[in-house]
């Protein structure tokens, strides 16, 4: 095996063990990016320099014994999160050249533990998407079939931890945008709850949904990325102030005083394609032969997810993009010398398409006259999927669903067509309007070839139990080792 | 339609967003078939049912009204595209 291959658990081992050091291991890591970034176009930033001086510093804690568990670890940044000195984009032209003056708090704490922080990971613009064809600079490809999306927001990310150019990665997930990539690229990916992680520093898309959370090649990353990330932050007022268990403490193997919800409402979803019902009765089937217990669970507003949520999401960002206004950073079209004509040009050239739908369409729901028909109502909506699943978790401890309704598909299959995009979130956006935590495992390939994730999402603050459930799957299935040929 | 071009431009106007002349109806089509779905929520009986505003039902965050650590003036302006003498500068506006 070779150096990027590793996982983050067993890179670890080594580096404590000195028998590697950061150094070796981040060196590995940019010559992948090297080798095989020019197929996938999942960088928009590489940052060399810093990495390999970040590395030293890392290799450094290793020798005088105050290394942390990710010290010396390679890891991708989705390029929404802000880290001092280094560009941030969100994958828009109206932010192509700004340089944060301060960290995310999910940076600070990985500068903390003494991560490696290689690049800056494609996206989506501003995370609005469900493919990375949405970013305003290029589109990242799916390693596992260069013609086919990566999935998104994080597309980037998760197509980086699948190509090994990098050990993991933070994403973010506002509708999906961690589960589902991490499902169409064969990697691991959980959304924590809602206020878990702190949003201090992540770039607004709709506040009540967005939360950050890690990519992984195995659950146990996962866990030990959110391990470093997790906890109350002064400086976001919605973070929660909730313990945080040590999550990488995930106990083996046996479920069986575990009970597992399968809604009857997902397994009945139109546009299910076959081949990933299949994989997921398949997965079900073998966390029953952990010993766990499945029930018949109801939810039963799922069919209003969708709508509600291309409310709720678009209306927080018209007025989140409110502030890209050419004044106090980003661009700024400079022909213009009357103000209004100024905001106009600029917001207009600066902004993709996709995202001035979203824009038009929350400000229309916003307008006066239309506030208590649309996101009034499709708030009240939202109190009717949080109740269910408050309901189906009386009777179960996890509910388990497909994450995306078919494996990733051609590019350009929905680029003319945003509802359809839209309509393939139907498994994955309620967990964001419920605020409760979610996390794709691979459960399978199609016949094609592509990866295939099951999801499993629980209650509020009960990621502990998402991992041992995921845990328990991934070393029963034993899938993860499979890697997509790259060279 | 759902939405006419006049609203796609009203609503443009407002979100200061300047459509080019080719994109309205598109725009106004693809805007029209989201609110067409988006519609179906009206046949959800929601009497009484409180609207969500934090997911985990997290309520007042206070703080102590402290001064802390902030950003430099110059720090601040770093990514300011026009800036003089300590100040963002704006096109005029009157």
């Amino acid at each position: 095996m070779t150096l990027h291959q590793l996982t983050i658990a067993q890179a670890t081992a080594l580096l404590k063990n000195k028998e590697i050091s950061s150094v070796e291991l981040t060196r590995a890591v940019l010559d992948r990016i090297e080798a095989v970034d020019g197929k996938v176009d999942a960088y928009l930033t590489v940052d060399t320099n810093g990495a390999l001086a970040q590395a030293k510093e890392a290799d450094q804690r290793l020798a005088d014994g105050t290394a942390d568990t990710l010290t010396g670890i390679p890891l991708g940044i989705k390029d929404l999160m802000c880290t001092k000195g280094l560009r941030t984009t969100c994958a828009s032209k109206i932010l192509e050249n700004f340089i944060p003056p301060y960290d995310a708090t999910v940076i600070t704490h990985l500068k903390k533990a003494g991560a490696v922080l290689v690049g800056k990971l494609n996206m989506d613009e501003f995370a609005m998407g469900s493919t990375n064809e949405h970013s305003g600079f290029k589109v990242t490809r799916n390693p596992w079939n260069l013609e086919r999306i990566p999935g998104g927001s994080s597309g980037g990310s998760a197509a980086a931890v699948a190509a090994d150019m990098c050990l993991g990665a933070l994403g973010s997930d506002t509708g999906g945008s961690i589960r589902q990539p991490a499902s169409h690229c064969g990697v691991v990916g959980i959304k924590p709850t809602y206020g878990r992680v702190s949003r201090f520093g992540l770039v607004a898309f709709a506040s009540s949904l967005d939360q950050i959370g890690p990519l992984g090649k195995s659950v146990t990353d996962c866990a030990l990325m959110l391990d470093a990330i997790a906890g109350h932050d002064p400086r976001d007022s919605t973070s929660v102030n909730e313990p945080v268990p040590v999550f990488a403490d995930i106990p083996d193997g046996d479920l069986s005083d575990v009970v597992v919800g399968i809604p009857e409402e997902y397994t009945n979803a139109k546009g299910l394609d076959p081949q990933v019902d299949a994989a997921v009765k398949k997965a079900i089937a073998t966390i029953e032969s952990l010993g766990a217990r499945t029930i018949t669970v109801a939810l039963p507003h799922t069919e209003h997810a969708v709508a509600a949520y291309y409310v709720i999401a678009p209306s927080e960002a018209s007025s989140n993009l409110a502030r890209y206004d050419g004044v106090k950073y980003g661009f700024r079209d400079k022909s213009q010398t009357d103000l209004m004509e100024m905001y106009r040009n600029t917001r207009s050239q600066g902004f993709g398409p996709e995202v001035q739908r979203r824009i038009i369409l929350g400000t229309y729901a916003l307008s006066a006259g239309y506030y208590d028909a649309y996101y009034g109502k499709a708030s009240q909506i939202r109190t009717l999927i949080r109740n269910d699943f408050q309901k189906a978790f009386e009777s179960c401890d996890a509910i388990v669903s497909p994450v995306a309704p078919t494996p990733a598909y051609p590019i350009g299959a929905t680029l003319n067509d945003p509802l359809t995009m839209y309509l393939s979130d139907v498994f994955t956006l309620s967990a964001n309007l419920a605020g409760i935590p979610g996390i794709s495992v691979p459960c399978g390939f199609s016949d094609e070839g592509m990866p295939i994730g099951l999801q499993i999402m629980g209650r509020h603050f009960g990621e502990a139990m998402l991992f041992r459930i995921a845990r328990g799957f991934e070393a029963a299935a034993g899938i993860q080792d499979n890697k997509p040929t790259l060279e | 339609m759902k939405i006419s071009k006049d609203e796609v431009l009203h609503v443009a106007r407002l979100a200061r967003l300047d459509i080019a002349e080719g994109e309205i109806d598109r725009f106004a089509e693809q805007i029209g078939t989201i609110l067409d779905y988006v519609d179906t929520l009206k046949q959800v009986d929601t009497t009484g049912v409180v609207a969500t505003s934090h997911a985990t039902a997290l309520t007042n965050a206070f703080r102590e009204d402290e001064e802390a650590p902030h950003l430099s003036q110059e720090s601040s302006l770093a990514n300011a595209p026009e800036k003089d003498d300590g100040a963002f500068v704006v096109p005029k506006v009157i």
